[in-house]
């Protein structure tokens, strides 16, 4: 029984993972850069839900979308104003502007909302755990939930780069840039837009997060940050299948090294699992080859 | 791709050119080595004097660790052109292995500077071992990849560190466990206690050890640069499949930049660690090896003598940002970011560099003398 | 050649006016204030950015009502001034910041606020002979062959201890099982006692998982190893924001053991939003509540409120008994307040040593120190019912 628990909890950490881990992937795609302000964004979505709940009462969905729509409007914002001047300047710049823009995140976050944490109310609230195995295994709807809106964001993401002219547009722009300019796709507004679905995706994974893990402090995105960022390398950076499945192993080997293994090494061992990948396959899971020109 | 992530093609290939003549390492050895000399004299001379108040004078060991890592990581990011997120890392197995082989050696001799000698040599050892044992099967991978392994590398040393235990027993041997409790050990003979780290360090840096370390990475650094084997590292680089096929061997060459880097990044964790009496694995996280990072970049990818003064003025400035009080590391952000913005974006660059030739006071007459000069002379 | 000597001056004048810039910072904070020659000058570092803001700020404000409190119960007397500097819960900054307390005239330390960086402010603190009294550096090792360094904190393992000695009293049939945080220097020394005294005493823990620094965890795995140890009672040596977390997530999957935690514990009915009823049941030792009765709590309590708009936990009662410890310790010795820093250490350490004893918010009776530095008072141990703390 705990067998299945576990894979439980590992798949609905993994699902938030994954969700985070689609931002740092998608903008990896299309603009080659490390975005690591990615996980502050994470950080101000959920205290903006929290905002819109506590203290101007609204319900949980509508604060939801709300924080979506500000953490669309941050991340264009951040796009605008401090990667696009450093575009096809080396993605080492930008690398570093990210930090800077991610310690200005949550310097903001701690002088707007204070350095006490947060409580965070459950988006699911009031929906009750289901029981199954005669009542041995209890699934809480935050897990069954969390699973269930990356199954729907991968295949909603995965038809709209597909299908649609902005995705396909999108597509464009990460596999030659110049070249797409030539076609004459836009590809300012391209990565304007992959910032804006990354961040409100962001905002998404925030409030899941919270709601199943209900800590909230300006710190709170740095961690989870990273961890997703290993999960977009592990599943091959800049593939949209990779992502899911960077992030939903990284959180079942979290979970089962912590239940089997040991708790106090649990994160030493996700990243040697990480190195481990690497060194058998260079690009991660999905990742594509690199081919080299002589 | 590596060259795509770092943009080096430029830079490398006109430092290369100049490294050959030599022209260039002269100049940039006779400019590194004079900044760390005037900046030592000044600082000692202002600290002397009580022109420098107690904060900055507290620095000055700090500031010595970070210019030698920034000269350390600029090895690894400039010189061989990859991207490393794990420094710190390196730098807590030397400030760790450091801080037991001081205590340990306490325990046996009072004669301070072979004490700091030896924990500083073993302090770097380590380091060049956990380097090479890490770079041996890594550095076949590319870019941003290697970048990853690099910081998953770090957080595992972090991570490693918080069962750690180390203590001397009653006869001055050094004893370890990885759980918990070191049996039969005082208080005060544990010298490493897990996530409460290192305690009861006795604090020998000083600001003489600190120039010392200094200019022994700068040397280090700029003698590799300008070696046949910083060339090949070098060459590697700018074109991997070139440098294969005229018979170099890439992962030699690759470790070899990569463990010097993590040697001199242990001897200077090492300074650190000898200069608080208290120093937890935590210090060591993601933020550390970032914080190295922005010192290489803002002080340019490459450039020595630029990264000296980055990590300088980058250490000093959050305390002198201490008067925006609350606003402080709010300030410290939006700083960071306005001068990547400025330095890196070409249309600002320029007309950054338009105004500075209009004032700067060493322009020769007539615009693009000085250039023609060098050309002239390269020529000649 | 001619370019390169000119880069190089152009270098070391802009090196020069940076040092200059940092050098002027420096001296325009020592001259300036309005503190005049009758005005003790207190001072600390916290963190008051990072994840550890919470502590810092909490120090801050907590010296800052003892000190408006005092300043104007004796307008004539003795003033007293209080700067807290940010350290970021580092020990590297903690010494910057220090530094720059030195620098602005400092003539007390309350401070550090966290273990790793009062360790090496300490050191600092007693090569430069400046009375050090800290509000919550609880490690053993801030103390330690330091004469003129005191806690008003209990120490880690002796919370551990004493926690041991309860638990092995109150619940002698208990299953004990253990959930702390191994990257905290706090969780990992208050376990270290624990173990040591539990087994000591012939017991078992019977089972001990760990979690690393990161408040989102996902407390699954080591609930469920709590729970297939059998363990009815869950000791958590951790801060009040992990716990909380524990608690739901217990809650979530059907665990209700008792939980038993520590003084980082008190702050978890103020938590923001969070369901008072999850806390039912959990003891915690610890020296201060908000929700006691007396006078003094009370009045300290009120003010806090009205000034931060939210109860204040165990840190800012720390720091308001130290502000109160050393200016009371202070007008002991019967120095002028433009005494010299070495002065007033010498002094303050033979009023610490020498009996003097003090009443304050965070000990049931008086406190008095030993000359170790380790602070003599006894913690009580409450219970939550009904969405406050009972005392047992």
């Amino acid at each position: 029984m705990n067998f299945l628990t576990n894979i439980i909890s590992g798949l609905s950490l993994g699902s938030v993972y994954a969700i985070i881990a689609l931002g740092y992937t998608m903008v990896y795609g299309i603009s080659k850069m490390l975005n690591f302000a990615h996980g502050d964004v994470i950080m101000i979505g959920a205290y903006m839900s929290f905002v819109m709940t506590q203290y101007i009462g609204a319900n949980g969905w509508i604060a939801l979308l709300v924080a979506m729509a500000v953490c669309t409007l941050l991340g264009i914002t951040i796009e605008r104003l401090a990667y696009r001047p450093l575009r096809g300047t080396g993605s080492l710049a930008v690398l570093i502007t990210a930090i800077g823009v991610s310690y200005f995140l949550q310097n903001m976050a701690l002088l707007i909302w204070g350095a006490n944490p947060k409580m965070f109310t459950s988006l699911f609230k009031g929906m009750s755990p289901v029981h199954a195995a005669g009542g041995k295994l209890t699934i809480t709807p935050e897990s069954i939930l969390t699973i269930a809106a990356n199954i729907v964001i991968m295949i909603a993401l995965t038809l709209f780069v597909s299908k649609t002219k902005a995705g396909k547009a999108m597509r464009a722009v990460s596999e030659d840039n110049g070249a797409a300019q030539l076609m004459g796709i836009n590809v300012n507004q391209s990565i304007s837009l992959t910032f804006a679905i990354g961040s409100g995706l962001a905002a998404v994974a925030g409030v899941l997060m919270c709601s199943a893990y209900p800590i909230l402090m300006p710190t709170t995105g740095a961690m989870p940050g990273i961890k997703a960022f290993t999960a977009a390398v592990f599943g091959g950076i800049g593939s949209i299948p990779g992502a899911m499945i960077g992030g939903l192993i990284l959180g079942l080997i979290e979970i089962f090294s912590r239940a089997y293994i040991s708790t106090e090494l649990s994160d030493a061992i996700v990243f040697a699992c990480l190195i481990i990948v690497l060194l058998v396959k260079p690009t991660g899971l999905l990742g594509k080859k690199i081919s080299e020109k002589v | 791709m590596a060259d795509r992530i770092l943009n080096l093609k430029s830079i490398g290939s006109r430092g290369l050119k100049n490294a050959v003549k030599g022209n260039e390492y002269r100049r940039e050895a006779s400019i590194s080595y004079g900044i760390l000399i005037i900046g030592y004299i000044l600082l000692s001379l202002g600290a002397a004097t009580g022109l420098i108040g107690h904060n900055l004078q507290g620095q000055f060991v700090p500031i010595c660790v970070y210019v030698s890592l920034a000269v350390s990581l600029n090895l690894v990011v400039g010189i061989s052109g990859e991207l490393s997120l794990g420094h710190a890392g390196f730098m807590a197995v030397g400030a760790f292995s450091g801080i037991v082989m001081e205590r340990m050696l306490l325990a046996h001799m009072s004669f301070e500077p072979a004490v700091m000698i030896l924990s500083m040599l073993f302090g770097a050892c380590m380091a060049a071992i956990a380097g090479f044992i890490i770079g041996i099967p890594i550095l076949g991978l590319r870019g941003d990849y290697l970048a990853i392994v690099t910081l998953a590398f770090g957080e595992i040393i972090r991570n490693f560190m918080n069962v750690l235990y180390f203590g001397l027993d009653e006869n001055g041997h050094l004893k370890f466990a990885f759980n918990h409790t070191i049996e039969g050990i005082e208080n005060s003979q544990r010298i490493i206690t897990g996530a409460i780290g290192a305690t009861g360090t006795k604090t020998i840096s000083t600001f003489n050890w600190g120039l010392l370390l200094c200019i022994f990475t700068v040397f280090v650094v700029l003698n590799m640069k300008n070696s046949k084997q910083g060339r090949a590292i070098m060459a590697i680089r700018d074109n991997r499949i070139a440098a294969e096929s005229i018979g170099l061997d890439v992962r030699k060459y690759k470790l070899m930049a990569f463990v010097v880097s993590a040697a001199l990044a242990g001897m200077a964790g090492c300074l650190f660690g000898l200069n608080y009496s208290t120093l937890v694995p935590l210090k060591f996280n993601f933020n550390t090896s970032v914080l190295i990072l922005v010192f290489v970049v803002l002080g340019g990818v490459g450039n020595i003598w630029g990264c000296i003064i980055a990590a300088t003025v980058l250490t000093i400035l959050p305390e002198a940002f201490r008067q925006f009080a609350d606003y402080r590391m709010l300030t410290y952000a939006i700083v960071l970011i306005l001068v990547m913005i400025c330095t890196y974006n070409p249309t600002i660059k320029a007309r950054v560099t338009a105004i500075w030739n209009r004032i700067n006071p060493f322009k020769k007459k007539g615009g693009d003398k000085p250039k023609k000069k060098k050309t002239g002379k390269e020529a000649a | 050649m001619k370019k390169t000597w000119a880069k190089v001056v152009v270098v070391a004048i802009s090196c020069m006016m940076v040092f200059s810039f940092a050098a002027c910072g420096s001296k325009s904070g020592g001259s300036g204030g309005d503190a005049g020659d009758n005005t003790l000058k207190l001072g600390s570092t916290g963190p008051l950015t990072g994840p550890a803001a919470i502590y810092g700020n909490a120090v801050k404000n907590g010296g800052q009502i003892a000190v408006d409190e005092i300043n104007a119960a004796n307008p004539d007397g003795v003033q007293v001034s209080w700067q807290v500097e940010d350290d970021e819960g580092d020990g590297e900054k903690a010494v910057n910041a220090y530094n720059k307390l030195v620098d602005d005239g400092m003539q007390v330390l309350l401070g550090s606020v966290t273990s790793g960086a009062c360790v090496a402010v300490a050191e600092k603190t007693f090569e430069d002979r400046v009375f050090t009294l800290t509000p919550s550096a609880s490690q053993t090792a801030v103390t330690e062959g330091k004469d003129n360094v005191f806690q008003l904190c209990f120490r880690d393992p002796d919370q551990g201890t004493i926690s041991a000695d309860y638990i092995v009293e109150n619940f002698p049939d208990a299953k004990v099982g253990v959930i702390y945080n191994n990257a905290s220097d706090y969780s990992a020394g208050i376990f270290d006692g624990f173990k040591k005294e539990f087994e000591a005493k012939g017991k078992e823990i019977v089972a001990v998982e760990a979690f690393a620094d990161d408040a989102n965890t996902d407390f699954q795995a080591q609930l469920n190893s709590m729970k297939n140890a059998g363990a009815d009672l869950v000791f958590v040596p951790n801060y009040y924001t992990p716990v909380s977390n524990i608690l739901v997530q217990a809650d979530k999957m059907g665990y209700k053991p008792t939980f038993f935690g520590c003084d980082g514990v008190d702050g978890i009915l103020t938590l923001e939003n969070f369901d008072k009823n999850l806390a039912e049941g959990v003891y915690l030792l610890t020296p201060f509540t908000a929700s006691a009765e007396d006078e003094k709590t009370q009045k300290f309590v009120e003010a806090y409120k009205e000034a931060y708009g939210e109860e204040p936990n165990q840190f800012a009662a720390d720091a308001y008994d130290c502000v109160y410890a050393a200016y009371d310790a202070f007008a002991k010795t019967g120095l002028k307040a433009d005494a010299s820093a070495a002065d007033i250490c010498e002094a303050m350490v033979s009023q610490f040593t020498g009996g003097f004893s003090y009443e304050g918010l965070t000990a049931s009776g008086s406190m008095k120190w030993k000359e170790t530095g380790e602070v003599d008072k006894m913690p009580a141990v409450y219970v939550i019912e009904g969405g406050k703390y009972v005392e047992k």
